[in-house]
């Protein structure tokens, strides 16, 4: 099947999601409406730097987390 | 710049120098732009901010980036909420991939209601932490022997706590907190606890480097106003330890001269 159309399910922040092609993480954050300037990226426990989006390749069963910050004291 | 904003008293920690005395928490406000006020009229310079899950369902929602911009504000990300040393880690990695900082706040609590810092956590995430190559300012128990060896571990500030978190309690054991500022080399920051303003003068005058706060403005009623009240104080404080307050006695000494009394 062509990667374009080929789905993907990935697990962010705990919950699953269907990502059609490409797999890479700078169009996952992307699909997902993010600035990408905001946000941080783990995929599998590793941080993916953000210089590396693009090139980062997404599998079936990655695992992500994807935060930002938020109010803390 | 205002007279409460000395130029000429700077504080320096892990080789960055900063005018305010007083690092603020951007957590508890009602709002974000309550958020900014409060803390443009505190005159910080430092802000502590969590990291947190990006909300999927919401994607454009306003980010704390948008209020408390950190171009102008140098970001402290802490790691509230992580209960073990993988997961400050974890998180501060998470941070410093966000922001490019390596300049974080480690915190380890104990579970309600003390909230209270697990120190042997505490020194295992340090650890872990230094070795990554972060520049960590520890919150930690008011103990003089375990601020030494966070110290000596390579923490670049110490941060007892002044009273349990969003107690608002004001300093309880002054004189710990006067025994770990006479025995480090680091920046010594009272945190958590802080009522109102005159808890963070006191937490000054017993000579800290700086205050951290964050309930006391975000839950007072009037935060702004009470934003500037802890400017005023930590910067009352300041310049009463630098004065050298006379010694405490135990009978009266009066002000007035007592000769040439008329007759």
């Amino acid at each position: 099947m062509d990667v374009l159309t080929r789905i993907i399910t990935l697990t962010i922040n705990g919950e699953p999601l269907a990502l059609p092609g490409p797999h890479d993480v700078a169009a996952l954050v992307a699909h997902l409406g993010l600035d990408v300037r905001k946000v941080a990226v783990e995929r599998n426990r590793e941080i993916v730097p953000r210089s590396t989006y693009a090139a980062t390749l997404l599998v079936d069963g990655d695992v992500l987390e994807i935060v930002h910050f938020i109010g803390g004291g | 710049m205002d007279a409460l904003t000395p130029t000429t008293d700077p504080w320096t920690v892990a080789g960055r120098s900063f005018n305010s005395r007083l690092i603020v928490g951007t957590g508890k406000y009602i709002d974000l732009p309550t958020t900014a006020a409060a803390i443009e009229a505190s005159g910080a310079e430092m802000v502590t901010v969590a990291v947190r899950r990006v909300n999927l369902s919401d994607p454009k929602a306003p980010m704390l980036q948008d209020y408390v911009s950190p171009k102008h504000y140098t970001y402290l990300p802490n790691t509230a909420g992580c209960f073990t040393a993988d997961d400050a880690v974890r998180t501060l990695r998470l941070a410093r991939e966000a922001g490019g900082w390596n300049l974080v706040k480690l915190e380890v609590l104990g579970p309600p209601p003390t909230l209270y810092p697990d120190m042997p956590a505490t020194f295992e995430a340090a650890a872990a932490l230094i070795k990554d190559g972060f520049e960590v300012m520890v919150y930690c128990s008011d103990d003089p022997i375990a601020a030494k060896r966070l110290e000596d571990m390579g923490c670049v500030a110490i941060m007892p706590l002044g009273a349990p978190i969003g107690s608002g309690l004001g300093v309880q054991n002054p004189l710990m907190i006067q025994m770990i500022i006479e025995n480090a080399k680091v920046p010594v920051l009272v945190d958590a606890g802080v009522g109102t303003a005159y808890d963070a003068t006191f937490a000054m005058e017993l000579g800290c480097d700086a205050v951290l706060v964050n309930s006391a403005i975000a839950g007072a009623q009037n935060p702004i106003l009470m934003a500037r009240a802890m400017k005023a104080g930590v910067a009352a404080g300041r310049l009463a330890f630098r004065a050298g307050r006379i010694p405490k006695r135990a009978s009266a000494n009066p002000s007035s001269p007592t000769s040439g009394l008329i007759s």
